[in-house]
Protein backbone atom coordinates (compact mmCIF):
# COMPACT_ATOMS: atom_id res chain seq x y z
CA UNK A 1 0.00 0.00 0.00
CA UNK A 2 1.24 3.39 -0.77
CA UNK A 3 1.86 5.76 2.15
CA UNK A 4 -0.61 8.71 1.76
CA UNK A 5 1.53 11.88 0.33
CA UNK A 6 2.44 14.51 2.85
CA UNK A 7 2.60 17.90 1.23
CA UNK A 8 5.21 18.84 4.19
CA UNK A 9 7.09 16.61 4.21
CA UNK A 10 10.23 17.62 2.17
CA UNK A 11 13.02 14.52 1.79
CA UNK A 12 15.97 14.71 4.16
CA UNK A 13 14.86 17.45 5.77
CA UNK A 14 13.86 15.81 8.98
CA UNK A 15 17.46 14.16 9.03
CA UNK A 16 19.09 17.42 8.78
CA UNK A 17 17.13 18.88 11.45
CA UNK A 18 18.12 15.93 13.59
CA UNK A 19 21.73 16.90 12.84
CA UNK A 20 20.95 20.30 13.67
CA UNK A 21 19.54 19.75 17.39
CA UNK A 22 22.63 16.74 17.42
CA UNK A 23 25.36 19.48 16.50
CA UNK A 24 23.73 21.70 19.38
CA UNK A 25 23.65 19.49 21.62
CA UNK A 26 26.26 17.09 21.73
CA UNK A 27 29.24 20.11 22.98
CA UNK A 28 27.37 20.92 26.09
CA UNK A 29 26.28 17.56 27.05
CA UNK A 30 29.94 16.10 26.53
CA UNK A 31 31.10 18.92 28.68
CA UNK A 32 28.75 18.35 31.19
CA UNK A 33 29.82 14.98 31.46
CA UNK A 34 33.36 15.21 31.45
CA UNK A 35 31.95 17.96 34.84
CA UNK A 36 31.81 14.21 36.60
CA UNK A 37 35.20 12.90 35.53
CA UNK A 38 37.07 11.58 39.06
CA UNK A 39 40.55 12.21 36.58
CA UNK A 40 42.39 15.52 35.74
CA UNK A 41 41.81 15.00 32.14
CA UNK A 42 39.21 16.58 30.48
CA UNK A 43 38.84 13.95 27.83
CA UNK A 44 39.42 10.59 29.22
CA UNK A 45 36.80 9.12 31.49
CA UNK A 46 38.09 7.73 34.70
CA UNK A 47 34.89 7.42 37.12
CA UNK A 48 32.15 9.50 38.44
CA UNK A 49 33.02 12.12 41.38
CA UNK A 50 31.81 15.22 42.43
CA UNK A 51 35.32 16.22 43.22
CA UNK A 52 35.43 19.09 40.40
CA UNK A 53 32.51 20.79 41.74
CA UNK A 54 33.97 20.66 45.20
CA UNK A 55 37.21 22.11 43.99
CA UNK A 56 35.45 24.92 42.37
CA UNK A 57 33.23 25.44 45.57
CA UNK A 58 36.58 25.51 47.48
CA UNK A 59 38.42 28.29 44.86
CA UNK A 60 37.76 31.59 46.16
CA UNK A 61 39.17 33.17 43.14
CA UNK A 62 35.67 31.41 41.51
CA UNK A 63 33.29 32.06 44.17
CA UNK A 64 34.58 35.93 44.45
CA UNK A 65 34.06 36.04 40.66
CA UNK A 66 30.59 34.56 40.69
CA UNK A 67 29.22 36.88 43.09
CA UNK A 68 30.59 40.20 41.33
CA UNK A 69 28.78 38.77 38.23
CA UNK A 70 25.84 38.37 39.94
CA UNK A 71 25.96 41.53 42.16
CA UNK A 72 26.40 43.08 38.65
CA UNK A 73 23.61 41.34 36.72
CA UNK A 74 21.25 42.15 39.66
CA UNK A 75 22.05 45.79 40.20
CA UNK A 76 22.43 46.58 36.28
CA UNK A 77 19.10 44.04 35.39
CA UNK A 78 17.26 46.13 37.88
CA UNK A 79 18.09 49.89 36.88
CA UNK A 80 17.83 48.67 33.27
CA UNK A 81 14.20 47.03 33.77
CA UNK A 82 12.90 49.94 35.52
CA UNK A 83 14.02 52.23 33.65
CA UNK A 84 13.29 50.03 30.23
CA UNK A 85 9.75 50.10 31.93
CA UNK A 86 9.03 53.75 32.18
CA UNK A 87 10.61 54.15 28.80
CA UNK A 88 8.25 51.58 27.19
CA UNK A 89 5.35 53.48 28.81
CA UNK A 90 6.18 56.60 27.40
CA UNK A 91 6.65 55.09 23.67
CA UNK A 92 3.55 52.83 23.58
CA UNK A 93 -0.46 53.25 23.19
CA UNK A 94 -0.34 57.04 21.87
CA UNK A 95 -1.61 58.14 18.54
CA UNK A 96 2.22 58.95 17.82
CA UNK A 97 4.22 62.18 18.47
CA UNK A 98 7.60 63.96 17.41
CA UNK A 99 10.22 62.04 18.22
CA UNK A 100 8.67 58.49 18.65
CA UNK A 101 10.18 57.24 16.16
CA UNK A 102 13.64 58.54 17.22
CA UNK A 103 13.68 57.53 20.96
CA UNK A 104 12.50 53.37 19.86
CA UNK A 105 15.44 53.22 17.31
CA UNK A 106 17.41 55.03 20.11
CA UNK A 107 16.90 52.72 22.79
CA UNK A 108 17.43 49.59 20.48
CA UNK A 109 20.77 51.20 18.83
CA UNK A 110 22.92 49.03 21.37
CA UNK A 111 21.81 45.72 20.06
CA UNK A 112 23.06 47.17 16.42
CA UNK A 113 26.10 48.51 17.51
CA UNK A 114 28.80 45.49 17.38
CA UNK A 115 30.18 45.06 21.15
CA UNK A 116 33.98 45.13 20.48
CA UNK A 117 33.14 48.60 19.39
CA UNK A 118 30.97 49.47 22.23
CA UNK A 119 34.05 47.83 24.63
CA UNK A 120 36.56 49.90 22.61
CA UNK A 121 34.41 52.94 23.11
CA UNK A 122 33.94 52.79 26.74
CA UNK A 123 37.61 51.75 26.97
CA UNK A 124 38.36 54.97 26.21
CA UNK A 125 35.91 56.83 28.15
CA UNK A 126 36.06 54.92 31.28
CA UNK A 127 40.14 55.45 31.60
CA UNK A 128 40.10 59.11 30.84
CA UNK A 129 37.54 59.11 33.58
CA UNK A 130 39.47 56.65 36.14
CA UNK A 131 42.39 59.27 35.68
CA UNK A 132 40.26 62.31 36.45
CA UNK A 133 37.60 61.32 39.56
CA UNK A 134 40.80 58.50 40.74
CA UNK A 135 37.16 56.16 41.11
CA UNK A 136 37.96 52.98 40.08
CA UNK A 137 35.42 50.86 41.60
CA UNK A 138 32.62 49.03 40.31
CA UNK A 139 30.68 51.47 39.47
CA UNK A 140 31.64 51.44 35.67
CA UNK A 141 30.85 48.27 34.97
CA UNK A 142 27.16 48.65 36.49
CA UNK A 143 26.71 51.99 34.40
CA UNK A 144 28.13 49.71 31.19
CA UNK A 145 25.63 46.56 31.95
CA UNK A 146 22.76 49.17 32.58
CA UNK A 147 22.81 50.21 29.46
CA UNK A 148 23.25 46.82 27.18
CA UNK A 149 20.79 45.71 28.86
CA UNK A 150 18.17 48.41 28.55
CA UNK A 151 16.99 46.96 25.21
CA UNK A 152 16.50 43.53 26.38
CA UNK A 153 13.92 44.85 29.18
CA UNK A 154 12.14 46.99 27.09
CA UNK A 155 11.62 44.90 24.15
CA UNK A 156 9.21 41.96 26.32
CA UNK A 157 7.23 45.27 28.66
CA UNK A 158 6.75 46.89 25.34
CA UNK A 159 5.12 43.95 24.13
CA UNK A 160 3.13 43.24 26.80
CA UNK A 161 1.99 46.88 27.04
CA UNK A 162 1.35 46.85 23.52
CA UNK A 163 -1.29 44.35 23.87
CA UNK A 164 -2.69 46.14 27.01
CA UNK A 165 -6.58 48.20 26.66
CA UNK A 166 -6.19 51.81 27.73
CA UNK A 167 -10.19 51.32 29.16
CA UNK A 168 -9.04 50.49 32.39
CA UNK A 169 -7.14 52.95 33.23
CA UNK A 170 -9.43 55.58 31.97
CA UNK A 171 -12.27 53.56 34.38
CA UNK A 172 -9.97 54.29 37.37
CA UNK A 173 -8.72 57.71 36.11
CA UNK A 174 -12.56 58.61 35.78
CA UNK A 175 -13.38 57.34 39.24
CA UNK A 176 -10.71 60.00 40.41
CA UNK A 177 -8.03 57.73 40.87
CA UNK A 178 -4.89 59.81 41.21
CA UNK A 179 -2.15 59.11 37.78
CA UNK A 180 -0.19 57.34 40.18
CA UNK A 181 -2.68 55.28 41.60
CA UNK A 182 -4.05 54.56 38.47
CA UNK A 183 -0.15 53.51 37.53
CA UNK A 184 -0.07 51.61 40.96
CA UNK A 185 -3.28 49.48 41.04
CA UNK A 186 -4.03 48.85 37.56
CA UNK A 187 -1.13 49.47 35.09
CA UNK A 188 1.87 48.09 37.30
CA UNK A 189 0.12 44.56 38.14
CA UNK A 190 -1.30 43.87 34.06
CA UNK A 191 2.50 44.40 32.79
CA UNK A 192 4.25 42.70 35.78
CA UNK A 193 4.67 39.31 33.57
CA UNK A 194 6.08 41.61 30.97
CA UNK A 195 8.26 43.55 33.64
CA UNK A 196 9.69 40.29 35.26
CA UNK A 197 10.09 38.43 31.31
CA UNK A 198 12.51 41.79 31.10
CA UNK A 199 14.31 41.64 34.22
CA UNK A 200 15.33 37.94 33.53
CA UNK A 201 16.56 38.72 30.33
CA UNK A 202 18.15 41.35 31.01
CA UNK A 203 19.51 39.43 34.56
CA UNK A 204 20.89 37.11 31.97
CA UNK A 205 22.35 38.99 29.08
CA UNK A 206 24.45 41.35 31.92
CA UNK A 207 25.20 37.52 33.40
CA UNK A 208 27.07 36.63 30.17
CA UNK A 209 28.29 39.13 29.24
CA UNK A 210 32.23 39.00 28.17
CA UNK A 211 33.65 41.64 25.64
CA UNK A 212 32.40 44.87 27.54
CA UNK A 213 33.38 43.50 30.64
CA UNK A 214 36.81 42.31 29.70
CA UNK A 215 37.98 46.13 28.38
CA UNK A 216 35.73 48.03 31.52
CA UNK A 217 37.11 45.66 34.52
CA UNK A 218 39.96 47.58 36.80
CA UNK A 219 42.74 44.78 38.29
CA UNK A 220 40.64 42.37 40.24
CA UNK A 221 37.02 43.16 38.77
CA UNK A 222 36.85 39.45 37.40
CA UNK A 223 33.28 38.33 36.53
CA UNK A 224 32.63 34.83 35.76
CA UNK A 225 33.34 34.71 31.93
CA UNK A 226 36.57 37.23 32.29
CA UNK A 227 37.73 34.52 35.08
CA UNK A 228 36.81 31.74 32.40
CA UNK A 229 37.83 33.32 29.57
CA UNK A 230 41.24 34.10 31.64
CA UNK A 231 41.67 30.07 32.22
CA UNK A 232 40.98 29.08 28.86
CA UNK A 233 44.20 29.87 27.93
CA UNK A 234 46.07 27.42 30.51
CA UNK A 235 46.03 23.88 31.49
CA UNK A 236 42.47 23.23 31.49
CA UNK A 237 41.20 20.55 34.50
CA UNK A 238 37.31 19.67 34.48
CA UNK A 239 37.23 22.06 37.19
CA UNK A 240 36.09 24.62 34.33
CA UNK A 241 33.48 22.32 33.03
CA UNK A 242 31.79 21.79 36.64
CA UNK A 243 31.82 25.82 36.58
CA UNK A 244 30.53 25.67 33.04
CA UNK A 245 27.94 23.38 34.48
CA UNK A 246 26.64 25.26 37.55
CA UNK A 247 26.46 28.38 35.47
CA UNK A 248 24.57 26.50 32.37
CA UNK A 249 21.92 25.25 34.78
CA UNK A 250 21.90 28.72 36.27
CA UNK A 251 21.31 30.03 33.17
CA UNK A 252 18.55 27.29 32.07
CA UNK A 253 16.40 27.63 35.08
CA UNK A 254 16.34 31.76 34.37
CA UNK A 255 15.39 30.94 30.60
CA UNK A 256 12.79 28.46 31.50
CA UNK A 257 10.98 30.83 33.58
CA UNK A 258 11.25 33.68 30.93
CA UNK A 259 9.60 31.38 28.56
CA UNK A 260 6.94 29.99 30.42
CA UNK A 261 6.22 33.95 31.38
CA UNK A 262 6.32 35.20 28.06
CA UNK A 263 3.88 31.84 27.41
CA UNK A 264 1.78 33.62 29.75
CA UNK A 265 2.28 37.19 28.13
CA UNK A 266 1.06 35.52 24.59
CA UNK A 267 -2.20 33.69 26.24
CA UNK A 268 -3.27 36.92 27.71
CA UNK A 269 -4.23 39.15 24.27
CA UNK B 1 -15.07 73.18 19.84
CA UNK B 2 -14.91 76.65 21.75
CA UNK B 3 -11.87 78.25 21.36
CA UNK B 4 -11.02 77.80 24.86
CA UNK B 5 -11.84 73.74 25.05
CA UNK B 6 -9.79 73.62 22.22
CA UNK B 7 -6.71 75.56 23.82
CA UNK B 8 -7.29 73.48 27.39
CA UNK B 9 -6.93 69.85 24.44
CA UNK B 10 -3.87 71.17 23.12
CA UNK B 11 -2.24 72.48 26.44
CA UNK B 12 -3.31 68.38 27.79
CA UNK B 13 -1.82 67.29 24.83
CA UNK B 14 1.34 69.12 24.80
CA UNK B 15 1.66 68.01 28.71
CA UNK B 16 0.94 64.54 27.73
CA UNK B 17 3.86 64.66 24.88
CA UNK B 18 6.60 66.36 28.53
CA UNK B 19 5.55 63.65 30.45
CA UNK B 20 6.17 60.81 27.58
CA UNK B 21 9.68 62.99 27.10
CA UNK B 22 10.26 62.35 31.09
CA UNK B 23 9.20 59.14 31.22
CA UNK B 24 11.61 57.90 28.87
CA UNK B 25 14.85 60.18 29.91
CA UNK B 26 16.66 58.47 32.02
CA UNK B 27 16.61 55.52 29.90
CA UNK B 28 17.74 57.68 27.01
CA UNK B 29 20.50 59.12 28.91
CA UNK B 30 22.10 56.05 30.20
CA UNK B 31 22.22 54.46 26.70
CA UNK B 32 23.59 57.80 25.33
CA UNK B 33 25.86 58.07 28.07
CA UNK B 34 27.34 54.54 28.27
CA UNK B 35 26.56 52.91 25.19
CA UNK B 36 26.15 55.33 22.02
CA UNK B 37 27.58 58.72 22.93
CA UNK B 38 30.98 56.82 23.37
CA UNK B 39 30.97 56.16 19.72
CA UNK B 40 30.94 60.06 19.07
CA UNK B 41 34.28 59.46 20.97
CA UNK B 42 36.04 56.36 19.18
CA UNK B 43 35.05 58.93 15.91
CA UNK B 44 36.80 61.47 16.96
CA UNK B 45 39.95 59.51 18.06
CA UNK B 46 40.03 58.21 15.04
CA UNK B 47 41.14 61.27 13.03
CA UNK B 48 43.92 61.62 16.21
CA UNK B 49 47.47 61.11 16.40
CA UNK B 50 48.68 58.06 18.13
CA UNK B 51 50.78 58.85 21.38
CA UNK B 52 53.85 56.61 21.58
CA UNK B 53 52.59 54.55 24.93
CA UNK B 54 49.07 53.82 23.78
CA UNK B 55 45.95 56.48 23.99
CA UNK B 56 46.35 60.02 21.40
CA UNK B 57 47.87 62.62 21.52
CA UNK B 58 45.78 65.80 20.76
CA UNK B 59 46.29 66.25 17.43
CA UNK B 60 44.09 65.91 14.54
CA UNK B 61 45.51 63.43 11.81
CA UNK B 62 44.56 61.23 8.97
CA UNK B 63 47.21 58.38 10.39
CA UNK B 64 44.75 56.15 11.66
CA UNK B 65 42.10 56.10 8.37
CA UNK B 66 45.48 55.80 6.23
CA UNK B 67 46.88 52.98 8.29
CA UNK B 68 43.21 50.78 7.76
CA UNK B 69 43.91 49.97 4.07
CA UNK B 70 47.44 51.71 3.45
CA UNK B 71 51.17 51.49 5.46
CA UNK B 72 54.26 53.42 4.40
CA UNK B 73 57.64 51.31 4.12
CA UNK B 74 59.27 52.40 7.05
CA UNK B 75 62.79 52.48 4.79
CA UNK B 76 61.70 54.16 1.91
CA UNK B 77 58.52 55.46 2.72
CA UNK B 78 57.04 53.97 0.01
CA UNK B 79 52.98 53.52 0.08
CA UNK B 80 51.29 50.19 -0.50
CA UNK B 81 47.97 48.52 0.60
CA UNK B 82 48.05 47.43 4.40
CA UNK B 83 48.08 44.16 3.53
CA UNK B 84 48.01 42.36 6.92
CA UNK B 85 45.07 44.44 7.76
CA UNK B 86 42.94 44.76 4.59
CA UNK B 87 43.41 40.90 4.69
CA UNK B 88 42.05 40.49 8.05
CA UNK B 89 38.99 42.43 7.08
CA UNK B 90 38.59 40.49 3.85
CA UNK B 91 38.96 37.25 5.65
CA UNK B 92 36.33 38.21 8.67
CA UNK B 93 34.03 39.03 5.59
CA UNK B 94 34.84 35.73 4.11
CA UNK B 95 34.24 33.77 7.08
CA UNK B 96 31.12 35.44 8.37
CA UNK B 97 29.77 35.10 4.53
CA UNK B 98 30.33 31.67 5.12
CA UNK B 99 29.44 30.92 8.88
CA UNK B 100 25.94 32.08 7.09
CA UNK B 101 25.79 30.21 4.52
CA UNK B 102 26.54 27.24 6.59
CA UNK B 103 24.07 28.39 9.17
CA UNK B 104 21.25 28.56 6.10
CA UNK B 105 21.85 25.43 4.91
CA UNK B 106 21.58 23.48 8.50
CA UNK B 107 19.15 26.20 9.79
CA UNK B 108 16.28 26.07 6.90
CA UNK B 109 15.75 22.60 6.91
CA UNK B 110 15.58 22.81 10.90
CA UNK B 111 12.83 25.60 11.38
CA UNK B 112 11.07 23.87 8.25
CA UNK B 113 11.06 20.57 10.43
CA UNK B 114 9.86 22.61 13.75
CA UNK B 115 7.29 24.39 11.20
CA UNK B 116 5.86 21.05 10.01
CA UNK B 117 5.73 19.91 13.55
CA UNK B 118 2.19 19.65 15.09
CA UNK B 119 1.41 23.32 16.91
CA UNK B 120 1.54 21.84 20.43
CA UNK B 121 4.85 20.24 19.48
CA UNK B 122 6.60 23.36 17.70
CA UNK B 123 7.36 25.40 21.27
CA UNK B 124 9.09 22.25 22.35
CA UNK B 125 11.35 21.64 19.05
CA UNK B 126 12.07 25.72 19.60
CA UNK B 127 12.92 25.78 23.14
CA UNK B 128 15.30 23.30 22.53
CA UNK B 129 16.74 25.61 20.01
CA UNK B 130 16.95 28.39 22.41
CA UNK B 131 18.22 26.86 25.10
CA UNK B 132 22.05 26.86 22.98
CA UNK B 133 21.70 30.00 22.27
CA UNK B 134 20.91 31.66 25.91
CA UNK B 135 23.64 29.66 27.29
CA UNK B 136 26.74 31.27 27.59
CA UNK B 137 28.96 32.20 24.26
CA UNK B 138 32.33 31.18 26.15
CA UNK B 139 30.86 27.66 27.28
CA UNK B 140 29.92 27.13 24.09
CA UNK B 141 33.49 28.14 23.05
CA UNK B 142 35.09 26.24 25.25
CA UNK B 143 32.27 22.85 24.59
CA UNK B 144 33.74 23.28 21.18
CA UNK B 145 37.38 23.50 21.99
CA UNK B 146 37.09 20.22 24.40
CA UNK B 147 35.17 18.29 21.10
CA UNK B 148 37.67 19.00 18.40
CA UNK B 149 41.07 19.08 20.35
CA UNK B 150 43.87 16.70 19.47
CA UNK B 151 42.47 14.42 22.64
CA UNK B 152 38.97 15.68 22.19
CA UNK B 153 35.77 13.82 21.17
CA UNK B 154 35.69 13.73 17.76
CA UNK B 155 39.57 12.97 17.59
CA UNK B 156 39.64 9.90 19.72
CA UNK B 157 36.58 8.53 17.84
CA UNK B 158 37.86 9.33 14.05
CA UNK B 159 40.63 7.09 15.43
CA UNK B 160 38.63 4.42 17.14
CA UNK B 161 37.19 3.83 13.99
CA UNK B 162 40.45 3.78 12.24
CA UNK B 163 40.03 6.52 9.86
CA UNK B 164 43.26 8.37 10.79
CA UNK B 165 45.80 7.17 12.93
CA UNK B 166 46.92 10.31 14.30
CA UNK B 167 44.63 13.19 15.71
CA UNK B 168 44.20 15.82 13.23
CA UNK B 169 44.81 18.98 14.20
CA UNK B 170 41.57 20.98 14.21
CA UNK B 171 41.86 23.79 16.79
CA UNK B 172 43.00 26.70 16.05
CA UNK B 173 42.68 26.71 12.73
CA UNK B 174 40.21 28.42 9.93
CA UNK B 175 37.79 25.29 10.42
CA UNK B 176 37.69 25.71 14.20
CA UNK B 177 36.20 29.45 13.81
CA UNK B 178 33.64 28.25 10.97
CA UNK B 179 32.93 25.54 13.03
CA UNK B 180 32.27 27.85 16.75
CA UNK B 181 31.03 30.43 14.73
CA UNK B 182 28.00 28.52 13.26
CA UNK B 183 27.72 26.80 16.40
CA UNK B 184 27.01 29.76 18.00
CA UNK B 185 24.77 32.05 15.64
CA UNK B 186 22.69 28.66 14.25
CA UNK B 187 19.68 29.81 16.72
CA UNK B 188 19.84 33.30 15.33
CA UNK B 189 19.11 31.59 11.93
CA UNK B 190 16.45 29.21 12.92
CA UNK B 191 14.44 31.60 14.71
CA UNK B 192 13.67 33.85 12.24
CA UNK B 193 13.32 31.23 9.37
CA UNK B 194 10.53 29.63 11.59
CA UNK B 195 8.76 32.77 12.30
CA UNK B 196 8.38 32.80 8.57
CA UNK B 197 7.34 29.31 7.90
CA UNK B 198 4.93 29.14 10.81
CA UNK B 199 2.82 31.08 8.57
CA UNK B 200 3.42 29.45 5.38
CA UNK B 201 -0.07 29.06 3.98
CA UNK B 202 -0.04 25.12 2.82
CA UNK B 203 -2.78 25.48 0.36
CA UNK B 204 0.02 27.19 -2.00
CA UNK B 205 2.22 24.30 -1.38
CA UNK B 206 -0.71 21.75 -2.00
CA UNK B 207 -1.83 24.10 -5.23
CA UNK B 208 1.56 23.29 -6.64
CA UNK B 209 1.59 19.45 -5.93
CA UNK B 210 -2.09 19.65 -7.78
CA UNK B 211 -0.38 21.14 -10.79
CA UNK B 212 2.60 18.10 -11.17
CA UNK B 213 5.21 20.00 -9.21
CA UNK B 214 8.12 17.75 -7.86
CA UNK B 215 9.02 18.49 -4.43
CA UNK B 216 11.99 20.08 -5.45
CA UNK B 217 10.21 22.72 -7.48
CA UNK B 218 7.77 23.00 -4.86
CA UNK B 219 10.69 23.70 -2.85
CA UNK B 220 12.27 26.18 -4.99
CA UNK B 221 9.53 27.83 -6.79
CA UNK B 222 7.03 28.30 -4.05
CA UNK B 223 8.45 27.92 -0.31
CA UNK B 224 11.31 29.98 -1.15
CA UNK B 225 10.04 32.68 -2.61
CA UNK B 226 7.43 33.24 0.08
CA UNK B 227 9.72 32.55 2.54
CA UNK B 228 12.48 35.36 1.40
CA UNK B 229 12.16 37.65 4.01
CA UNK B 230 12.76 35.45 6.95
CA UNK B 231 16.11 34.02 4.87
CA UNK B 232 17.25 37.38 4.81
CA UNK B 233 16.13 38.59 8.43
CA UNK B 234 17.88 35.42 9.57
CA UNK B 235 21.24 35.70 7.44
CA UNK B 236 21.30 39.20 8.21
CA UNK B 237 20.81 38.63 12.38
CA UNK B 238 23.96 35.76 11.53
CA UNK B 239 26.22 37.93 9.23
CA UNK B 240 26.32 40.83 11.44
CA UNK B 241 27.42 39.22 14.31
CA UNK B 242 29.24 37.04 13.02
CA UNK B 243 31.34 39.85 11.26
CA UNK B 244 32.04 41.54 14.85
CA UNK B 245 33.30 38.15 16.37
CA UNK B 246 35.94 38.21 18.76
CA UNK B 247 35.48 35.46 21.73
CA UNK B 248 35.29 32.63 19.35
CA UNK B 249 37.84 33.24 17.16
CA UNK B 250 40.02 33.86 20.22
CA UNK B 251 39.03 30.81 22.19
CA UNK B 252 39.25 28.96 19.00
CA UNK B 253 41.62 30.41 16.48
CA UNK B 254 44.58 30.81 18.42
CA UNK B 255 47.00 33.59 18.29
CA UNK B 256 47.62 34.06 14.53
CA UNK B 257 44.51 33.35 12.87
CA UNK B 258 42.31 36.79 13.80
CA UNK B 259 39.42 38.33 13.30
CA UNK B 260 38.67 41.97 12.88
CA UNK B 261 37.36 42.10 16.54
CA UNK B 262 40.70 40.71 17.51
CA UNK B 263 42.73 43.30 15.44
CA UNK B 264 40.88 46.29 17.04
CA UNK B 265 41.52 44.99 20.58
CA UNK B 266 45.46 44.00 19.78
CA UNK B 267 45.42 48.06 18.95
CA UNK B 268 44.51 48.74 22.17
CA UNK B 269 46.44 46.42 23.92
CA UNK B 270 49.67 45.49 22.56
CA UNK B 271 49.92 47.63 19.07
CA UNK B 272 49.55 50.87 21.10
CA UNK B 273 47.65 52.55 18.38
CA UNK B 274 44.56 53.74 19.20
CA UNK B 275 43.89 55.94 16.18
CA UNK B 276 44.08 53.00 14.27
CA UNK B 277 41.98 51.06 16.61
CA UNK B 278 39.45 53.68 16.59
CA UNK B 279 39.25 53.96 12.62
CA UNK B 280 38.66 50.10 11.74
CA UNK B 281 36.07 50.20 14.73
CA UNK B 282 34.65 52.85 13.03
CA UNK B 283 34.63 50.71 9.36
CA UNK B 284 33.34 48.05 11.18
CA UNK B 285 30.37 50.06 12.40
CA UNK B 286 29.60 51.27 8.88
CA UNK B 287 29.63 47.74 7.66
CA UNK B 288 26.84 46.57 10.46
CA UNK B 289 24.88 49.51 9.14
CA UNK B 290 24.72 49.11 5.84
CA UNK B 291 23.87 45.47 6.47
CA UNK B 292 21.24 46.72 8.86
CA UNK B 293 19.65 49.06 6.25
CA UNK B 294 19.51 46.34 3.62
CA UNK B 295 17.46 44.10 6.51
CA UNK B 296 15.06 46.98 7.30
CA UNK B 297 14.48 47.79 3.66
CA UNK B 298 14.04 43.72 2.46
CA UNK B 299 13.06 41.86 5.11
CA UNK B 300 11.18 44.05 7.89
CA UNK B 301 8.35 44.99 5.77
CA UNK B 302 6.54 41.70 5.84
CA UNK B 303 7.35 41.76 9.61
CA UNK B 304 9.54 38.82 8.89
CA UNK B 305 8.98 38.06 12.59
CA UNK B 306 12.82 37.83 13.94
CA UNK B 307 12.43 37.87 17.92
Amino acid sequence: MRKRFDIRVQPGFAMIAMFCFFLLYVPIFTLVVYAFNSGISIARWEGFSFRWFVAAWNNNLVIEAAIRSVQIAAIAAIIATAVATLAAIATTRTAGYRGLTFKYSFINMPLMVPEIVTAVALLILFSRIKVWTGYSGLGYLILAHTAFCIPFAYLPIRARLENMDLALERAAADLYATPFKVFRYITLPLLWPGILAGLMLAFVISLDDIVITEFVKSAGQETLPTYMLGQLRRAITPEMNAISTVFLLLSLAIVTIFFFLSRSNEKSD
Amino acid sequence: MTERARQAASAAQKKEITNRWLLSAPALVLIAVASVGPLLIVLLYSVLAPGSYGDVKWELSGQGWFNVFLSRDIFDDTISLADAHVMILWRSAKLAVITTVLCLIVGFPTAYFIASRAPHNRSIWLFLITIPFWTNMLIRGFAIQEMIRNEGLANTILMKLGIISTPIQMLYTDFAILLGMVYVHLPLMVLPLYASLEKLDFRLVEAGYDLYATRLKVLWRIIIPLVKPGIIAGSILVFIPALSSYVIPRILGGGKNLMVGNLIELQFGQGRNWPLGAALSITLVIIVLFAMLYYVKNAGKTGGGHA
